[in-house]
């Protein structure tokens, strides 16, 4: 039985979990099955689960469970987890700040300001949408413009109308969701206007959630006019160019109550900046080692915060990762003191690939695999993916589409890196076929 | 008289463009790279199947609403009065996930489900 009063009195655990999303959730479930007796689990909400509260549209867990679930319905199976195995959780509990010395500043309902140290923690705070302000469109700030996440957070769980007719910027897949969740719920959903010529959403979503219902794509558009001054009457799209600069004359004005921005997602990383850990600046989460960890050592970073997914199934399985990496860094397992700077080899990338995550190894330690996940720059046809150690290549991989939208895997094989340098180098390209 | 629809083949990030062509009950699909594309393009044209989801007002729970879907898929084309059945629902907390919130929801011969559990307080 967990013990609930001396949880809101503790003031050392062995490993601290900051966020009580999936990533959180799995990486617990992970810390405690590799042998940590000593787990808390902090998140803000008043509920575990994070974002997959308000995911209640299906195609969650398709890789995990071989079944189609609801974002609650996965959820669910990971707070279950979480109760067997008890592991104590602090709801209504956010975690104000973090040194480098592994002590966080939480403050919560039951618990007031206090300070708890920890032998390991790891990050798993997710991300949060790129707001107006991130984006820059001319006109007034009347009620009736929200991001799409805040849309579906206000319809879903607190069970607000939004609008009446909508027009959608950002093809992200937050969006796509929302324009089928609002023509449900008797909204008219007049069209999705993408700045990019291709949408970051999964095709599944684009076909599901706008063709289903007719709700017109038009891509290399932009809103270039909010029209009322209280409450939003009209909003302007235009077509853009090249250099994706509004074309003078292509302006369509629709008349709309409702403008949801769905223009992309960033790491909620305040905590990791208050850390001073080395961040990526294409990732906008830590840079992190092949065990998840950052540059400070304990310090593990997995799921939203580390890199956005689409997946929740890779958020998961990265998360258990960590959550095992924590469990073997405070046992002395590996991890600790072995940061002979001469072993740790950045992977670099190249033609097309942004960035890598982990974004370096020690060779020396590391995993008999490492799986290594990147996101590709532009839509490309017909490419492969290869690995290259110094001039020689480890592994190659055709593939027949890349896009930006959909997350890329290779998996790096111990054997293969002995004996690795960083002058010889690690890199991840995209090549061109070459018959 | 044949009809052809133009559908995009969503199992894999490919996205082939099919073109199904229906004549009387013959049914072909071109387009597609592999067989999941026209196995897909055919249950498109045929019998089309979603899976619902939405939400339902709870009265006394710890949560204000609870989200619920089809326990399994049903007719696109009945999406709708599926949609209008769900609009009339109303729960007295507690629920469980799993609960049946309306049996045969709109004659599919499918029943709405909860799909997570809601406190009563
Ligand atoms: C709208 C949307 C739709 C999606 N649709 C799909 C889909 O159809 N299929 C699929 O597989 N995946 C989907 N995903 C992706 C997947 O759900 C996410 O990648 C996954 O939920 C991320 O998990 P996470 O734990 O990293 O983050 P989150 O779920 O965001 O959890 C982070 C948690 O940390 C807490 N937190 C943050 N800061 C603090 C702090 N300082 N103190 C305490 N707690 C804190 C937050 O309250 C939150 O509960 C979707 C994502 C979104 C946003
Ligand atoms: S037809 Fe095959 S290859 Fe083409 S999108 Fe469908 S599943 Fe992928």
């Amino acid at each position: 039985m967990i013990d609930r009063d001396a949880i809101l009195k503790k003031d050392h655990v062995g490993v601290l979990i900051i966020g009580g999303g999936p990533a959180g959730l799995a990486a617990a479930a992970a810390a405690r099955k590799a042998g940590v007796d000593d787990i808390l689990i902090i998140e803000r909400d008043r509920m575990l689960g994070g974002i997959l509260n308000q995911c209640i549209h299906n195609g969650f867990g398709l890789h995990t469970f071989k079944e189609e679930l609801t974002g609650p319905e996965y959820a669910a199976r990971f707070i279950s987890q979480i109760r067997d195995l008890e592991i104590p959780y602090l709801l209504n509990t956010m975690v104000l700040s973090i040194t480098r010395d592994k002590r966080v500043t939480i403050i919560g309902s039951r618990t007031g300001i206090r300070t708890i140290s920890a032998d390991a923690i790891i990050l798993a705070m997710g991300c949060r949408e790129r707001s107006r302000g991130a984006l820059s469109i001319p006109g007034y700030r009347p009620a009736g413009v929200y991001t799409a996440g805040t849309a579906q957070r206000l319809m879903n769980i607190e069970g607000y109308q939004i609008g009446k007719r909508v027009v959608i910027l950002g093809s992200g897949d937050i969006g796509l969701i929302m324009a089928r969740r609002m023509t449900l719920e008797g909204a008219k959903v007049l069209t999705v206007a993408e700045l990019m010529p291709y949408s970051g959403g999964l095709k599944r979503n684009i076909v599901q959630c706008l063709n289903d219902y007719d709700i017109p794509l038009q891509l290399s558009h932009t809103v270039v006019n909010i029209l009322g001054k209280e409450r939003v009457e009209g909003v302007t799209i235009a077509e853009v160019d090249a250099s994706r600069k509004p074309i003078p004359g292509t302006e369509v004005t629709y008349d709309c109550d409702t403008l949801l921005l769905s223009c992309g997602l960033l790491p909620e990383n305040e905590l990791t900046r208050m850390l001073s850990a080395n961040m990526s600046p294409v990732t906008g989460g830590a840079s992190v080692d092949d065990l998840l960890q950052t540059d400070v050592p304990g310090v593990f970073a997995c799921g939203n915060v580390l890199h956005v997914h689409d997946l929740v199934d890779y958020v998961s399985e990265e998360a258990a990762l960590a959550g095992e990496n924590a469990a073997a860094y405070v046992s002395g397992t590996y991890g600790k003191g072995s940061s002979d700077p001469i072993d740790v080899v950045e992977i670099s990338t190249d033609g097309g690939v942004r960035y890598t995550v982990p974004q370096r190894i020690h060779v020396s330690r590391m995993r008999d695999s490492v799986t290594v996940r990147f996101r590709v720059a532009d839509v490309y046809r017909d490419k492969t993916i290869a690995v290259y150690r110094g001039e020689r290549c480890l592994s190659r991989r055709k593939t027949r589409v890349l896009a930006p939208g959909e997350m890329e895997q290779v998996k790096l094989e111990k054997k293969d890196l002995l004996g690795l340098t960083a002058a010889e180098g690690l890199r991840v390209v995209l090549e061109s076929d070459t018959v | 008289m044949s009809e052809t629809r133009e559908l995009t083949c969503i199992n894999c990030p490919l996205g082939c463009a099919l073109t199904v062509t229906i004549d009387g009950d013959t049914v072909t699909v071109a387009g597609n790279t592999c067989p999941r594309g026209e196995a897909y393009g055919r249950k498109e044209v045929t019998d089309p199947t979603r899976i619902v989801t939405s939400t339902v007002p709870v009265d006394g729970g710890d949560i204000a609403r609870v989200p619920v879907k089809t326990a399994s898929d049903i007719p696109k084309g009945k999406i709708f009065e599926v949609m209008d059945a769900v609009h009339t629902a109303r729960v007295k907390a507690p629920v469980k996930i799993g609960d049946i919130i309306l049996s045969d929801v709109a004659g599919t011969g499918v029943d709405l489900v909860a799909a997570r559990d809601v406190a009563a307080v």
